[in-house]
C-alpha cells in the first residue's frame, strides 16, 4: 500500500518554520522575544520577581522592558536585519495575559505591519480563558501554558497564592482555580485549532511522581507537545525554593520523567529556556545588537524587508526540500526486504533474543529530526529515536545520538549537514556508527538508505524501510508494525503446513 | 489617608495597572503611591488592589503604617516555622 499521510490538523505546517517547536527548523529560522509584559498575577515558589518569568525563561535574567511601541519598532528592525526571523514571542518578563493591554497592543500592530511573522505567547494560564478569542484574532498559532500539576494539593506546594477577581486567594483553593483556568484555556485553544505546548517544571519531591498524569491529561485535552523543564533553584536567585534548599532534579531524574511523559506524546528536548528578550537562532542571542538607541537611528524600508524575508524563506524551504527529497512516493511493501523463508524465521530472531510471534513488540529506529515526521536519510541522522510498537501502543523508548567523532563539533548542536547518500568516507563512518545503534531493533525507518547500509541491515535481520520524506512518524510506525505482524502471522501459519508437507 | 510603598518594593509592576485611581507611579528607585490620588480603593473594591497583588511582604503599608502583607503572610509560612519548613524541603 502507498503510505502518504496527510496531516489533517495542519500541525506540521504550523510548526515547520518555528524554531522552538521543530527541531529541524531551529537550524534555519530565528525567533525573538519582546519583554513588554512586566506584571504577574500569581506567585510561583521558583520565581523571584526581580527577574524574568521562570516559567518560560532562564531565571536570573533581567530583560529590557519595552513599551508596545518600542517592541513593534524593535521587531520590525530585527526582521529587516535578520530575514530568517519567523516568530515573535511574548513571554514576559511577567505574564503576558496579566498585561493584556500591552500584549495585545503589540500583537495588533505586528499583525498589521508584519503579517508574515507569526506570534506566540507563553502564559501561566490564569487569565487565558477570557483572552482566547482575542488571541485568535491575531497571527497566533502557538500558545505555551505552564502547567506543573493537575492536583490542587500539589499545586499548593508550588503556588502560595493567586490574584483572582480583585482578591488574593491562597493555598489549595488558589491552586484549584489556577488549574481549572489552565485546563479550560487549553481546551478552548485546542478547539480553535491553536497549537498548545505545555511546559512543566520538574520539582523533585513535589511533582516528579505526578507529571506523567499531567502529561496524560493535557494530551487528552489537546496539547500537542509537553516540555519538561528542570527546576533551577539556586539560593542566589532568592526564590522561595532557592532559599529553602529545594534541590533541582539530576539529569537522570529529568530524563526518567521525560520518558514517563513520552507516552504517545512528543517531548521537546531542545528547549533552551531563552531570556524574555532573546533574538536570533535558538541557542544564540543577539539581543545586544539591537539596543533601543540603535533602533532609533535605523531607517527601514518595511516593504523591501518583507520581500526579502519571503525570498529567504523560499530559499530555506527549497534547500530543505532538496535535502529530504528522493524516493518521491514509495510503498512500504515494495521496500520491505523479501519475505524470509518459513524455516528461516525462528533463527532470524532467536539469536537476538527477540520474539517473532504475532503481537510481540516491534522495535524500530526512526530517523526524524523533530519526532513528528520522518525526514532524514540513514546516513544523515544526528540521533535515532527508538520506538517500541505493541498491538495498540506506540512508545518512544529513547533517543540515541549518532556519535561520529570526526564530524561532531564540540556542542553537537550545529552538525554540518551530510548530504552524501552512501558513498564517501564521512557517510561510511556514519553508517558504522548508526549500525551499532540499531542492533536490537527490528527495523529502521528513514527517508533513504544507501545500498551498502541496506545490505548490512538485511544481513543483521533488521528491516530497512524508507518512506517519503515528511511522512508522519506515528502513521509510518503503525503501518510498519501492521505489515510486520501480517507477515509474521502468515509465516507462522505457513510453518506447520511446510512441516506436514 | 493613603497606602504607601516602602523600599522593599522590587519594581515588579504588578500593582501599577490595577489601581483604579492611577495613583501608583512607576518611579525610581522604587514605585510610589500618589497620596493625593489614593483612596484606599474605598467604594470600589473590598481590598486595596495594590496590596492584594504585591508579591513582596512588607512592601505596602496601610494608612496607619502597618504592612498589609506582614512576614509569612505571602509564603504562608510564619517566620517561626521557617527552620522546620527548610528542613522538610531540603529532605526532598
Ligand atoms: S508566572 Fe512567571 S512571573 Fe509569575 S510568579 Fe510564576 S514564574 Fe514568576
Ligand atoms: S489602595 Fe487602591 S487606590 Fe490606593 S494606590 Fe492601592 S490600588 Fe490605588
Ligand atoms: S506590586 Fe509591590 S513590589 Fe511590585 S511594584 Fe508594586 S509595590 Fe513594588
Amino acid at each position: 500500500m502507498e503510505l502518504k499521510v496527510v496531516d489533517s490538523s495542519g500541525v506540521r505546517e504550523k510548526i515547520r518554520n518555528h524554531p522552538c517547536f521543530s527541531k529541524d527548523a531551529h537550524h534555519h529560522y530565528a525567533r525573538m522575544h519582546v519583554a513588554v509584559a512586566p506584571a504577574c498575577n500569581i506567585q510561583c515558589h521558583y520565581c523571584n520577581r526581580k527577574y524574568d518569568c521562570a516559567n518560560e525563561s532562564r531565571p536570573g535574567v533581567v530583560s529590557e522592558l519595552l513599551t508596545p511601541e518600542q517592541a513593534v519598532k524593535k521587531t520590525l528592525a530585527v526582521a529587516a536585519e535578520i530575514p530568517q526571523l519567523s516568530v515573535l514571542g511574548i513571554a514576559g518578563p511577567g505574564d503576558p495575559l496579566a498585561n493584556p493591554e500591552r500584549t495585545f497592543a503589540t500583537f495588533a500592530a505586528l499583525t498589521e505591519k508584519a503579517p508574515d511573522i507569526r506570534l506566540c505567547v507563553s502564559t501561566n494560564g490564569l487569565m487565558l480563558p477570557p483572552h482566547v478569542d482575542e488571541l485568535c484574532q491575531h497571527n497566533i498559532d502557538h500558545v505555551t501554558i505552564t502547567i506543573n500539576c493537575v492536583d490542587p494539593t500539589i499545586g499548593a506546594q508550588i503556588y502560595p497564592w493567586i490574584f483572582w477577581e480583585h482578591r488574593r486567594i491562597r493555598g489549595v483553593k488558589a491552586a484549584a482555580i489556577l488549574i481549572e483556568q489552565q485546563l479550560k484555556g487549553l481546551e478552548m485553544l485546542a478547539e480553535r485549532g491553536v497549537l498548545v505546548k505545555i511546559n512543566s517544571v520538574l520539582i523533585p519531591g513535589v511533582n516528579d511522581q505526578h507529571l506523567a498524569e499531567v502529561s496524560r491529561i493535557v494530551k487528552d485535552k489537546g496539547a500537542f507537545l509537553h516540555n519538561i523543564m528542570p527546576l533551577i533553584a539556586e539560593p542566589e536567585h532568592g526564590t522561595f525554593f532557592g532559599l529553602m534548599g529545594q534541590r533541582s532534579p539530576s539529569a537522570e531524574e529529568l530524563k526518567a520523567v521525560q520518558q514517563a511523559c513520552a507516552n504517545d506524546m512528543e517531548i521537546m528536548s531542545h528547549c533552551r529556556q531563552c531570556r524574555a528578550d532573546a533574538i536570533g537562532m535558538l541557542g544564540q542571542d543577539r539581543h545586544d545588537e539591537f539596543t533601543l538607541e540603535r533602533i532609533e537611528t535605523l531607517d527601514i524600508d518595511h516593504a523591501a524587508a518583507m520581500e526579502r524575508r519571503a525570498r529567504v524563506r523560499a530559499e530555506i524551504e527549497a534547500a530543505r526540500a532538496a535535502k529530504s527529497q528522493q524516493p518521491a512516493l514509495v510503498s512500504l511493501a515494495s521496500l520491505t526486504s523479501p519475505k524470509p523463508a518459513a524455516e528461516a524465521l525462528p533463527s532470524v530472531h532467536a539469536g537476538q533474543g527477540k520474539s517473532a510471534f504475532a503481537g510481540a513488540s516491534f522495535r524500530v529506529a526512526v530517523a526524524s529530526s523533530d519526532g513528528q515526521q520522518i525526514d532524514q536519510a540513514f546516513t544523515e541522522v544526528e540521533a535515532l529515536r527508538i520506538y517500541q510498537v505493541d498491538n495498540d501502543t506506540l512508545r518512544l523508548i529513547e533517543t540515541r545520538p549518532v556519535a561520529v567523532p570526526a564530524l561532531l563539533p564540540e556542542s553537537g548542536q550545529d552538525l554540518p549537514p551530510v548530504m552524501d547518500s552512501g558513498e564517501g568516507s564521512a557517510a561510511a563512518t556514519r553508517v558504522v556508527a548508526a549500525m551499532a545503534l540499531v542492533k536490537d531493533c527490528d527495523a529502521v525507518l528513514c527517508t533513504r538508505i544507501g545500498f551498502g547500509a541496506w545490505q548490512q541491515l538485511e544481513q543483521a535481520s533488521i528491516r530497512p524501510l524508507s518512506v517519503e520524506a515528511g511522512t508522519a512518524t506515528k502513521a509510518a510506525l503503525r503501518q510498519a508494525h501492521a505489515d510486520w505482524r501480517a507477515e509474521t502471522e502468515a509465516n507462522i501459519d505457513a510453518t506447520p503446513r511446510a512441516l506436514s508437507a | 489617608m493613603s497606602y504607601r510603598i516602602t523600599t522593599d518594593c522590587v519594581n515588579c509592576w504588578a500593582c501599577e495597572p490595577l489601581c483604579p485611581q492611577q495613583a501608583v507611579l512607576a518611579a525610581k528607585p522604587h514605585f510610589t503611591i500618589d497620596p493625593a490620588r489614593c483612596t484606599g480603593c474605598e467604594g470600589e473594591f473590598a481590598e486595596p488592589q495594590c496590596a492584594s497583588i504585591c508579591p513582596i511582604e512588607g512592601a505596602i503599608l496601610d494608612p496607619t503604617g502597618v504592612p498589609v502583607n506582614p512576614p509569612g503572610s505571602l509564603t504562608g509560612i510564619p517566620p517561626s516555622a521557617w527552620q522546620q519548613t527548610r528542613a522538610s524541603i531540603q529532605a526532598r
